[in-house]
């Protein structure tokens, strides 16, 4: 019922029966007929499977869209459109739902554009048919077109079985989009239901992929299909819910409470991101002093070499507000990235959290393609690129964490900072092999330290942590006009 | 039991004896009232009057840097002594020079006297102040210095032993014709002799070891048998913590106050009583609010027990500040409690009606000067409160105590007549080894109700980040109608908050202020979010903004409140009362000030999120809201009931690693914060603690053995 007074919002309609028109009787007028179609559209699969989306603690697709967007902006396109399907009895009126089984459209988060296609798990479960996917299509050209970012919110239990290939078809127009839209305008994807199959392939090509907990699921084979397979008993959380890829797979960024937690995640999340390729990123008004010392840095590092210290704590008092927006919070613990705001302008971070730990392990999970990885992201980018030395840069991680070598634009490092080959023991076992006692302290005495980097320039200048804040954000400020580029070609290609 | 269990635990983890009273302390911000505030302190430093050229503080935190600044003024050279996890410590940056004298454990730094007495010799230092608790009241330490040719500030060996022992003092007391408890002190053979010296004096009595000190290891018996449990817990307690049998059984004073008098006495045979300290808000016999003067006594009391007092400091050839503890009864009969011959934690409130200086005093008696003062010339002049502020929970038995780093950290001295004793900064580890107190925060006014008004705006305004501190228990003691009205006695909080402390209750009004001020704060971060600079793509048909239909879950309650703004003014409409919100809507700074209908309130925005959570400090305690549209909590209701996963009972390994220490077993008391374990991974040494206090279940790991990521290591019950 709360469904209804909200679709009443919406469109007033007050002394309309809201029910489906089924086989009318006497052809209404045209008039009529669209005020009917939009009510039919405005409704769904109907008011029973509307509470049957709700009892799964879900919100409806036209619900989510409300919360996403500012409150009136939302334009829609494409209510009229409906599935094209002849068989199986499809071509009924009573199995055709205007607008079929998504909602698309454009409005505004925070006074900034956004496309949006909320799938809508009342009509056919969302299947995806070939209407469906030219709906998603289009919006994604417009937004490619004018510049504005892409949301999806993904709630469908597959492909329209009945329509065959013409929804597998469906879905690789969408893909191909997907490929194309990277790198111009942002592609975020918000599971809200189930994803599976095919399907999860668009999610995964865009940029950020975020999930609700307990009631999304993202796998190519079901539980179902992995028991015949491999008989393995596995439930659907255990296989692909949030839980499973923010934390093992890595295939999410992030997971929220419940739909309303993270539509209104979805809206912070936004406010950090450029529109598209050709927009700066968002400099929203700051409260937050740019010549705030933080007192706390310059205690932070312990002084035991070998205790921890949580680089969280850090990031914190640096940004504006103490406000980080962590990506993939619970995976790969041992960096931490996410986005905040220096004075007002949007910053990527990223942190080493001191708990790498070598062996088998690792190198059997491919840990040198995955640091290539990391390296060759660092030396490819053109943004300004500041980096802060807080205490150990040994080896490979000196230089892969965007060194001064991969074109970092300012280099400092803390008092605590050492940069070495490597660890003062395993040096002087090798250096000097035997009579090691004096030679550790003199290695320590020599490379333990941020001199050796700074004689040679590799970091260009050595800070009391307080000030931390104060020069990013006035190296940034400097940085705004960089302009770099890199050598000609087709496309890079970053180790995957 | 199981309670008495508890404080015993706790007791023995904050800090194994009492004589190891170590307190923490000052920022580099804290700009101190000495300085700042000039009503605070009208003593006078002579240039011309030489006292020592460089002087050692035995001790740490905020005491140090109270004595540092007198120092200064004094133009004495100072010293540190630090252990090594307080090298960057308040008082090591402050001193002029810093010696390290052993690793963490007090035992093995602050009480160390070789390391200390080679500092000594090191720094050529010719004076040592022992601050408050450690080798404060240790004569061997004194004596150790003596021969070393080096000035004690404080008073001579034999007054510290004979104030040092419960039975001499007493002794000494009743002698010099000052009022004593009646009572026994001396080895008791066995409970039946217990239960036949009680019965003699008449219950209720307690019983506590002579050695030990303040209320530590108390113990009040109003039956045979509870004396006997008693005796079997003091005589225990004696002889494990202290090598001494003896006891001291004594009529217990059924709600006392505990008011002191604050003595200051030169090598010349002068003493003076520089008034009394009303020091009854306790919480385990450990004080947390104190006063001066007392609400309670007349001038002839006050008189007497000053009197008393001096005779007293008289009687053992006292020289130095010192404070004598006395209970006072219902109908003001004081009996001598004991002698505490070092500086007090709560000097400060002394000096701020006195305008003495009691540091500089005690350096220049040290000296051999005779004392500039006359008792004529001690004043009263105005009122001073002072409150402890300690990293602690005050919801748990008034204040467990808590560990950790203060992220942010902002002394309220913007705020007029307030004095901050502190002895860390923004950064500073609260950590396990010394005691929780972050400060003392000290206002004053020219009568009580002017310096408890202060008390209330500095507690309103001190920011702390970080760990988890009493400000909530604090304010409500200061605001609650029995302490404004003076009636306060030891068992102040027991009393007034039977069934714990559950935080300041809000009036009609008061709730409807708070959430006026959090959904007003909640329409500025919403239009913040909307306002970029520089030119950026924004829709030029504006929203109506100008109204917000908001709902606000508060505790149980929901509540439909509606905001319309109008600049930094927002009108708010809560259960159809419009209320009148004005703000800077500062949204970095940790400190708001926000005016409701002509009301102005501090409050602090501890956190917030985007959906809708905030927590918010008002009126001192941190309440929960969250704040949604109308749409989406209309939505809200159809979001699953989750289950909480109560992860503070179990901990688990956050990383792979060895198990290097774990610090508990099963069936001990654990308290928030603790240190359970440590994980060594990466040669990186992590300490992992209890997320709340409860008992130890089980244990699944022990030293040496290798765990992965997410094992499960201690379960709480």
């Amino acid at each position: 019922m709360a469904a209804l007074r909200l679709l009443r919002r919406l469109l007033p309609l007050s002394g309309t029966r809201l029910v489906r028109p089924r086989s009318a009787g006497a052809p209404s007028s045209v008039p009529e007929r669209i005020a009917e179609k939009r009510r039919a559209a405005l409704l769904g699969g109907g008011q029973a499977r509307i509470d049957a989306q709700h009892k799964r603690g879900k919100l409806t697709a036209r619900e989510r869209i409300l919360l996403l967007l500012d409150p009136g902006s939302f334009v829609e396109y494409d209510m009229f459109v409906e599935h094209r399907c002849a068989d199986f009895g499809m071509e009924s009126d009573q199995n055709k739902y205007p607008g079929d089984s998504v909602v698309t459209g454009q409005g505004r988060i925070n006074g900034r554009l956004a496309y949006v296609f909320s799938q809508d798990f009342t009509v056919f479960g969302g299947s995806l048919s070939g209407a469906h996917a030219q709906k998603i299509c289009k919006i994604m050209d417009q937004a490619v077109m004018v510049g504005a970012p892409v949301i999806g919110l993904n709630d469908s239990g597959g492909a329209r079985i009945q329509e065959g290939v013409e929804s597998l078809a469906g879905y690789a127009d969408i893909f191909l989009r997907n490929v194309l839209c990277s790198g111009v305008v942002p592609q975020i994807s918000l599971i809200m239901g189930p994803c599976a199959g095919g399907a999860v392939y668009s999610p995964a090509l865009t940029d950020f992929t975020f999930m609700v907990k307990d009631t999304s699921y993202l796998f190519i084979t079901g539980p179902d299909v992995v028991k015949s397979v491999t008989n393995e008993d596995v439930t659907q959380e255990q296989l692909g819910g949030a839980k499973t890829h923010t934390a093992v797979s890595g295939v999410a960024h992030r997971a929220f409470e419940n739909d309303v937690d993270a539509l209104l995640n979805l809206r912070e999340f936004f406010n950090y991101l450029p529109l598209s390729n050709r927009d700066p990123a968002p400099v929203r008004k700051c409260h937050d002093p740019s010549n705030r010392l933080v007192p706390e840095l310059d205690t932070v590092v312990p002084m035991e070499s070998t205790k921890a210290y949580d680089m969280v704590d850090i990031v914190h008092s640096i940004v504006d507000e103490r406000e980080f927006f962590e990506i993939m919070p619970s995976y790969a613990r041992n960096i931490i990235v996410g986005f905040a705001r220096m004075n007002g302008r949007t910053v990527g971070i990223l942190g080493n959290q001191p708990k790498v730990a070598s062996g088998t392990a690792q190198e059997y999970g491919g840990i040198i393609r995955h640091g290539a990885k990391l390296l060759f992201a660092f030396a490819e980018a053109t943004v300004p690129k500041i980096t802060i030395i807080t205490r150990k840069a040994y080896g490979g991680a000196y230089d892969v964490m965007s060194s001064k070598h991969l074109r970092g634009d300012v280099n400092y490092a803390w008092p605590t900072a050492e940069v070495a080959v490597m660890g003062a023991k395993g040096a002087v076992r090798i250096i000097f092999r035997g009579k090691e006692t004096d030679a550790e302290a003199e290695y320590v005495n020599k490379f333990a330290n941020p001199f050796p980097a700074a004689v040679r320039g590799f970091v260009d200048d050595i800070i009391e942590p307080s000030t931390t804040r104060i020069r990013i954000c006035r190296d940034l400020e400097v940085l705004a006009s960089k302009t770099q580029s890199n050598p000609w070609k087709k496309h890079a290609n970053i180790p995957l | 039991m199981a309670a008495s269990l508890r404080q015993m635990v706790v007791g023995a983890w904050r800090r194994p004896d009492r004589h190891l009273l170590a307190l923490q302390c000052a920022t580099r911000h804290s700009r101190w009232c000495l300085i700042t505030s000039h009503t605070l302190y009208t003593a006078e430093y002579d240039p011309n009057e030489k006292t020592f050229e460089k002087l050692l503080i035995a001790n740490r935190g905020e005491i140090a840097c109270r004595v540092i600044k007198t120092c200064k003024k004094m133009g004495i050279k100072t010293v540190a002594i630090h252990s090594d996890v307080d090298s960057s410590a308040v008082h090591v940056k402050m001193a002029d020079e810093a010696v390290c004298v052993g690793p963490a454990p007090t035992s093995k730094s602050y009480l160390n006297m070789d390391a200390i007495m080679e500092a000594i010799k090191k720094t050529r230092a010719q004076a040592v102040h022992p601050g408050y608790g450690f080798l404060s009241e240790n004569k061997e330490f004194a004596r150790r210095l003596a021969s070393e040719g080096v000035t004690f500030i404080g008073p001579d060996t034999h007054a510290i032993q004979a104030m040092g022992d419960k039975i001499e003092s007493k002794l000494l007391a009743k002698n010099a014709k000052v009022n004593t408890i009646p009572g026994f002190d001396g080895v008791v053979k066995d409970a039946d002799e217990a239960v036949r010296i009680a019965r003699e004096i008449g219950y209720p009595v307690m019983i506590k070891a002579s050695a030990g000190g303040g209320g530590k290891g108390m113990r009040i018996a109003w039956s045979d048998e509870q004396t006997r449990e008693g005796f079997r817990f003091s005589s225990q307690e004696a002889a494990s913590s202290f090598g001494d049998d003896r006891l001291l059984i004594e009529k217990f004073i059924d709600n006392p106050r505990h008011i002191e008098i604050q003595v200051l006495a030169d090598k010349h045979d002068n003493a003076l009583w520089l008034n009394e300290r009303e020091c009854s808000i306790q919480r385990r016999n450990q004080k947390v609010v104190e006063e001066a003067p007392s609400t309670f006594l007349d001038p002839e009391t006050r008189r007497a027990m000053g009197e008393q007092a001096v005779a007293l400091a008289k009687a053992v050839k006292y020289s130095s500040a010192g404070t004598v503890e006395f209970l006072v009864d219902t109908r003001k009969n004081f009996y001598f409690l004991e002698m505490n011959t070092r500086l007090q934690v709560e000097h400060p409130i002394t000096e701020c009606i006195t305008g003495l200086d009691l540091v500089q005093e005690m350096i220049r008696v040290a000296k051999g000067y005779p004392l500039r003062h006359k008792q004529a010339d001690i004043p009263i002049n105005g009122w001073a409160v002072e409150c402890r502020v300690y990293a602690e929970d005050p919801y748990k038995s008034f204040g467990l105590p808590s560990i950790g780093r203060l992220s942010q950290y902002q002394e309220p001295l913007h705020v007029s007549n307030v004095r901050v004793d502190s002895g860390i900064q923004e950064g500073s580890d609260i950590n396990i080894y010394y005691d929780p107190m972050i400060s003392k925060l000290i206002t004053y006014g020219s009568d009580r109700a002017e310096a408890l008004q202060r008390m209330e705006e500095a507690l309103d305004n001190y920011v702390i980040r970080g760990v988890t501190h009493n400000i909530a228990l604090l304010r409500e003691v200061i605001i609650h109608p029995r302490f404004v009205q003076g009636d306060v006695s030891t068992k102040f909080l027991p009393d007034v908050y039977p069934d714990g402390f559950k935080g300041h209750k809000l009036t009609d009004l008061e709730k409807r202020e708070l959430l006026a001020i959090a959904t007003s704060l909640y329409v500025a971060e919403q239009l913040r979010s909307q306002q970029f600079l520089g030119s950026p793509r924004i829709s030029l048909a504006k929203l109506d903004l100008n109204n917000w239909e908001l709902l606000v879950q508060l505790g149980d309650g929901t509540y439909s409140v509606t905001v319309s703004n109008n600049g930094s003014t927002f009108s708010v409409d809560v259960d159809g009362m419009k209320l009148n919100v004005t703000s800077e809507w500062n949204l970095a700074s940790p400190l708001s000030s926000v005016t409701i209908d002509g009301t102005q309130r501090t409050i602090q925005c501890l956190s917030r999120d985007a959906a809708g959570n905030i927590s918010i400090q008002f009126l001192g305690t941190v309440y929960k809201l969250r704040i949604l549209t109308k749409l989406a909590a209309e939505l809200s209701k159809y979001m699953p009931e989750k289950a909480v996963e109560d992860t503070t009972s179990i901990l688990r390994s956050p990383m792979p690693g060895a198990v290097v220490v774990v610090s508990v077993k099963p069936g001990d008391l654990v308290s928030e914060g603790q240190e359970i374990c440590v994980i060594e991974a990466m040669k990186m040494q992590n300490s992992l603690i209890a997320a709340k206090s409860g008992k130890v279940k089980a244990v699944h790991c022990k030293a040496g053995e290798t765990v992965g990521e997410g094992d499960l290591l201690v379960e709480l019950e």
